[in-house]
């Protein structure tokens, strides 16, 4: 297992072009989680607790969204943000901001859908109480999300698992351009096609590392919550 | 605990409450005014939640007048409920009172003192740091009402307030409220349980299929019915 172990020694003696994708990887994921979560909860709690014509309808197809291909929104960002595109102006194109854009539109429909769930069930169960509390409509949403926040941070991980693990927006937008914006799923998938194993086996070690930490964390974050918030 | 407003008398004229074709309420007209607890009895389905809902303004009349002390608009920053199974928010049992008194608009500078002496009253003080979901039952119910006096209420309606407690709890709530209505607070609470209707009862109001059939002092009641439902309901017999 000769890539295996050269993978190992990548990873182990922090070698520089591994660990620059690897901080670009996370940068992006995670500034397209929080924000999706500044876009997603609060229209989840919007769609939770308001009663408008054609609410299922919204519901539907914020559910459908959750299985966007991400190929197909990296071509709708690329026709937006390219030279000839109604934002081409703003030259984002094949940049970490880009990238993070994609990966936003990507996440939020999966946030906004578990947030919209999750919050509802809360009002459920909430909505005798406040009301015979009289608590206003901002202090509702406020207290929901809050109570709910455990649940919520669940959200957020399954947005950042789709953020870190997906590759064909990014590859579209971004451009996979080494030391720019290449990240750790372009980076496995272009050094597989050249042959290049240990790069990519290292990558991939790292990926599933720090999918792992981020959901211990997660998982001692809802504990520590239930210890005490009940 | 008298606020500047009451909503004291509290009058039901001729309320009737559908749901959908179904009369949960029929016409119903009853007055609570100040002084010892008035217990709503009667068997399932008599409206005797629904009667409490609507007295707390959480549940509109299809036809008929709610008015709290003489205005139908009151707001209902007087009166509070406590539900047969409370809700007990996620945080620590001192959290969920300093969420009722700050819902309540108390003075910021009073919050901690209110709080302690609201743990005290319902003798949860060595409890505050606990998460409220992790309490016993009983020790819920107790939580809910402190939650429920944090707003100051002149009227406080309590839903069913010892169902599935233990005679132990029960006889602890049974004493706050008592405690309560001494503060002047007017209680109404529903109840399935006769002998506690009349440990506590200052006045009887007994439903039945959305009606209420009688509505007189407790003495009265238990020594004299007037009506051939609550002799039936005293003597343990079905009323269908």
């Amino acid at each position: 297992m000769p890539a295996a172990t050269s993978a190992l020694h990548l990873v182990l003696t922090g070698d520089p072009a591994l660990y620059t994708i690897v901080r670009l990887s996370l940068l992006v994921s995670l500034s397209a989680v929080l924000l999706a979560a500044g876009i997603g909860v609060p229209l989840g709690a919007l769609l939770a607790l308001t009663r408008f014509r054609g609410r299922t309808g919204a519901i539907v197809l914020l559910n459908a969204l959750m299985g966007l291909p991400p190929v197909v929104v990296g071509l709708v960002v690329f026709m937006f943000l390219s030279r000839s595109g109604p934002l081409g102006s703003w030259g984002l194109l094949f940049t970490p901001p880009a990238m993070v854009i994609a990966q936003t539109i990507l996440v939020t429909p999966i946030i906004a859908a578990l947030s919209r769930q999750t919050i509802e069930d809360l009002w459920v169960e909430y909505r005798d109480e406040l009301t015979a509390m009289s608590i206003g409509p901002v202090r509702r949403v406020t207290t929901l999300i809050w109570d709910a926040r455990i649940s919520l941070l669940t959200a957020l991980l399954a947005g950042f698992g789709r953020a870190a693990a997906e590759v064909g927006a990014i590859m579209i937008v971004g451009g996979n351009i080494e030391g720019f914006t290449r990240t750790m799923t372009t980076a496995i998938a272009l050094e597989t096609s050249k042959g290049d194993l240990p790069l990519a086996i290292g990558l991939g070690v790292v990926l599933m590392i720090i999918v792992l930490l981020i959901n211990a964390l997660a998982w001692g974050a809802r504990r520590a919550g239930e210890r005490i918030a009940g | 605990m008298r606020g500047p407003m009451s909503d004291l008398p509290l009058s039901l004229v001729d309320v009737t409450i559908l749901a959908g074709e179904v009369a949960i309420l029929n016409e119903v007209s009853v007055t609570f005014t100040g002084g010892a607890p008035t217990v709503l009895i009667g068997p399932n389905g008599a409206g005797k939640t629904t009667l409490l809902r609507a007295a707390m303004g959480l549940v509109p009349a299809t036809r008929g007048r709610i008015a709290w002390g003489g205005r139908d608009d009151a707001p209902p920053d007087k009166r509070a409920i406590m539900f047969q199974r409370p809700v007990m928010l996620r945080r620590s049992v001192a959290d969920n009172i300093l969420y009722a008194l700050r819902a309540a608009n108390a003075p910021g500078e009073t919050l901690q003192d209110r709080t302690q002496d609201l743990l005290t009253l319902v003798g949860l003080q060595h409890l505050a740091r606990r998460p409220a979901r992790r309490l016993s039952g009983g020790e819920q119910q107790r939580l809910a009402l402190a939650r429920a006096l944090a707003r100051a209420p002149t009227v406080l309606f309590l839903d069913e307030p010892t169902a599935s407690l233990d005679p132990y709890a029960t006889k602890t709530i049974e004493d706050l409220v008592r405690a309560i209505a001494k503060l002047g607070v007017k209680v109404v609470m529903s109840t399935h349980d006769l002998g506690q209707a009349r440990r506590i009862g200052g006045d009887i109001v007994l439903m039945h299929r959305g009606r209420v059939v009688e509505h007189t002092p407790g003495a009265q009641f238990f020594d004299e019915p007037r009506t051939q439902e609550a002799r039936k309901f005293m003597a343990g017999e079905l009323l269908v």
